[in-house]
């Protein structure tokens, strides 16, 4: 028997229903709906990722290359890393959740740059288009880094396409930064200080002030790159004078900082997270606060750490090691305050919080194997090994993709109206940390054991076979991890319960608002008077606190 | 809350920003105009790290290859570059009497103003034109047919510049001022719409918000010049 939809009657008007029709959505200005566009479009390049990446793994099941040739693998790896990096974690959380919550939290009716938002997206999607018309004709095999004079004298594959493609959707994160400087800087309700803002906000600040710094840059190597193919100028070429290390320090001017686009969001949405789920205020607000800003400053210094065994001048790769443990303190400030938070707090096993849990643990892996790598003499013994893509699998997989996920249920009632099935989402969110320590923790042993990244058949060194099966099984369990949430976040859509205005007793001005939120966020002006994380006060029983504008 | 929902389709029936109404999602006109002018600057920091990229390529291949960037940088015509920057340094000097002009609501000083400027802008790129033609002619455009034979290094008689590190003076000179010129041409662009706005009356002392920040896109775009224009024109250069 089909359930009868349960539509609340007399249904509000709000972002979802107040105009239908496919122009209604590819013409919006709204940024709840811009939001929903990337939604969509990440989620699609997210699944092409992961089907390379189950290409891989199962090519790496056995020993022997039998799957693929090996110039299908060297693209199946390049193409994965570069649709995941540039089409789905650079926009992940900032795009969508970042999009869909920047100006509700802080009290505005929308972006300052509407239209410029619209045009980020549509940059966006003409980037993504031709990255898909890259790979089906014939797709790049350099590895995501095309690092040069590979990528520019040897290597007969699409160079300069996926280049430009990452150029324009490149546009589109400056863009998409911007807009947020702007609107934190102007746009912030009456009392919402800066001492009161999120500190989802903060992380999007400082995330935003990376993608203007570091984006031009890369968007001007591949510019040289581009020309350097077309009219052999010998740039990064050393037979003509060039420099290929100048290329390897301009892209990880901007590769290096890129992580913290990636990975600074995901503490944004765990350190929202925690505070409601422990019901207390976050502890150190203004210490996590000026960790974000510490994090994208510290970030811009590091980049050379790729680069310690490329030739490098031995004192500059002692500098940026130093510079690399620097690093870590903001990142150890965080994980210190999330701890001190739960610390006697009255803890909540949600969904949200299975992911935060998740984060916090594997952000720490993550982030302490990056020590190891920082420090010279491992990182020669461990460079280009699986160490090296377990490590950074665990900060952009463990860390980005969980915080990601975590804000997605999180914020799910306030962006559909209504609830996901928690059951189901715990269950889930167990899945998904499972399977994915069964992937990525062999790769560790694999990596510190010697196998070098990039390999399509290992045949000579079949004793790492084990370990590799127990990889390619995990990667099975997260896939089905993955597949979950999507499965009952579109099931909850139709048949999900209505969710309340605040279901989680959030605090926050977001919460204050209808789910779905009205087409400019309140009905009202909202006026702040309250510190951020006020959990105590609202959990006091005695305080009723009247929603704003209702 | 009705009658901004009707303002905000107002705008978006109109499509481009030529409303000099309040747009629905600010509060007053002062947040609307501090919003777009910080944008601006926000963009403009982006911009002096895409052209910081190649500033950090140039100083680097020009340190190691002092000499012959040096006698490279000899053969591009400083006469040129030194009328391009008197050019923009006088359009930069129109541009700011355009935004007093729409400060003050002087209509006609606000278009002569734009016209000029526009017209220092094409005489900017066809002076540039004229350099680049040079170039081609005397072979030194990179690629196949470049060529570089027995350019003395300045200051050093007897040796020659060595013809691949030259190249890469011309790629660089060529990227550099590539791209700058590009950026003329967005900005030419932009004033040609400012123009059309300026035309119809759309600017007044309360809402003239395009005519500034426009204008400081082209003051950095003249900026990137004066910057440009010593280190690719004016290496060891001794009367």
């Amino acid at each position: 028997m089909s359930m009868p939809t349960p539509m609340p009657q007399p249904e509000r008007e709000n972002y979802l229903n107040k105009e239908y029709g496919v122009w209604s959505w590819l013409l919006t200005t709204d940024h709840k709906r811009i939001a929903l566009l990337y939604l969509l479009s990440i989620t699609f390049f997210f699944f092409i990722g992961g089907f390379f990446a189950l290409l891989i793994r199962l090519e790496l099941l056995t020993p022997a290359g039998d799957l693929v040739q090996a110039d299908t693998y060297n693209k199946l790896f390049t193409m994965h890393g570069m649709v995941m990096v540039f089409f789905f974690l650079i926009p992940s959380i900032p795009a969508v959740l970042g999009n869909f919550l920047v100006p509700m939290m802080i009290g505005a009716k929308d972006l300052a740059f509407p239209r410029v938002n619209l045009l980020s997206w549509y940059l966006y999607i003409i980037g993504g288009v031709m990255m898909l018309h890259c790979m089906l004709t014939g797709g790049v095999d350099t590895g995501w880094t095309f690092y040069a004079p590979f990528a520019t004298n040897f290597t007969n594959t699409k160079i300069v396409e996926a280049g430009l493609a990452i150029f324009v959707a490149g546009f589109s994160s400056i863009l998409t930064g911007l807009n947020f400087v702007v609107t934190i800087h102007r746009m912030r309700a009456p009392g919402m200080t800066w001492s009161r803002l999120p500190l989802f906000i903060w992380a999007h600040y400082a995330t935003s002030i990376i993608q203007l710094l570091g984006t031009p840059v890369i968007a001007v190597t591949i510019v040289l790159v581009a020309a350097e193919r077309a009219l052999h100028l010998g740039i990064f070429d050393p037979k003509l004078g060039g420099d290929p290390l100048l290329f390897q320090h301009l892209f990880w001017f901007y590769s290096h900082p890129a992580v913290y686009i990636m990975i600074l969001p995901a503490m944004g949405v765990v350190t929202e997270i925690i505070a409601c789920f422990s019901r207390k205020r976050i502890f150190g607000y203004s210490f996590v606060a000026f960790s974000s800003i510490a994090i994208a400053v510290f970030g811009f210094l590091v980049w050379a750490h790729h680069m310690f065994v490329a030739g490098m001048s031995v004192y500059a790769a002692l500098v940026f090691s130093l510079l690399s443990y620097a690093v870590a303190v903001p990142s150890a400030i965080k994980v210190f305050n999330w701890t001190a938070t739960l610390y006697k707090g009255s803890i909540h096993y949600d969904a949200p919080m299975l992911y935060a849990f998740g984060f916090l643990g594997l952000f720490t892996i993550g982030g302490l194997t990056g020590l190891f790598l920082a420090a010279l003499g491992i990182d020669v013994h461990v460079t280009d090994t699986y160490f090296v893509v377990a490590h950074f699998h665990y900060i952009m997989v463990g860390g980005a993709v969980m915080g990601y996920l975590g804000g997605m249920h999180f914020w799910w009632p306030k962006i559909s109206g209504r609830l996901y099935p928690e059951g189901w989402a715990r269950l889930a969110a167990l899945i998904v940390f499972i399977g994915f320590n069964l992937t990525f923790f062999p790769q560790f042993i694999l990596g510190y054991m010697g196998m070098p990244r990039r390999y399509y058949d290992y045949s000579h060194m079949p004793e790492f076979q084990v370990l590799n099966v127990l990889s390619t099984a995990g990667a099975t369990v997260l896939g089905v991890g993955y597949l979950l949430p999507m499965i009952y976040f579109l099931w909850s859509m139709r048949y999900g319960k209505p969710a309340s205005d605040n279901p989680w007793n959030a605090a926050g001005l977001e919460w204050k608002t209808a789910s779905p939120p009205p087409t400019f966020n309140f009905d009202e002006e909202p006026v702040v008077t309250w510190e951020a994380y006020n959990y105590e006060e609202l959990d006091a029983p005695h305080s009723e606190e009247v929603p704003v504008g209702r | 809350m009705a009658d901004n929902s009707a303002a905000a389709v107002q705008v978006n029936a109109h499509g481009e920003a030529h409303n000099p109404a309040l747009l629905h999602h600010f509060a007053e006109p002062q947040q609307q105009r501090d919003a777009a002018s910080l944008g601006m600057w926000v963009f403009l920091a982006t911009e002096v790290m895409f052209f910081g990229g190649l500033f950090c390529a140039y100083l680097v291949y020009r340190r190691w290859y002092f000499g012959d960037f040096a006698a490279a940088s000899k053969t591009i015509n400083m006469g040129y570059g030194a009328t391009n920057t008197a050019v923009l340094i006088c359009s930069s000097l129109t541009v700011v009497l355009a935004v007093w002009a729409a400060q003050t609501a002087r209509r006609t000083l606000l278009i002569v103003s734009l016209v000029i400027t526009m017209l220092l802008g094409v005489t900017f790129l066809g002076i540039k034109g004229i350099e680049y033609r040079e170039k081609f002619v005397e072979h030194h455009v990179p690629g196949a047919s470049f060529s570089f034979d027995k350019v003395p290094i300045p200051g050093h008689p007897g040796q020659y510049a060595n013809p691949r590190h030259a190249q890469l003076f011309f790629s660089l000179y060529f990227v550099m001022t590539g791209l700058h010129a590009l950026h003329m041409i967005i900005g030419l662009g932009i004033f040609l719409w400012l123009l059309t706005m300026a035309w119809k009356g759309r600017f007044t002392p309360e809402w003239h918000t395009p005519v500034e920040i426009g204008g400081l896109y082209w003051h950095f775009v003249d900026i990137v010049w004066i910057y440009l224009f010593p280190l690719l024109y004016l290496i060891d250069r001794h009367p």
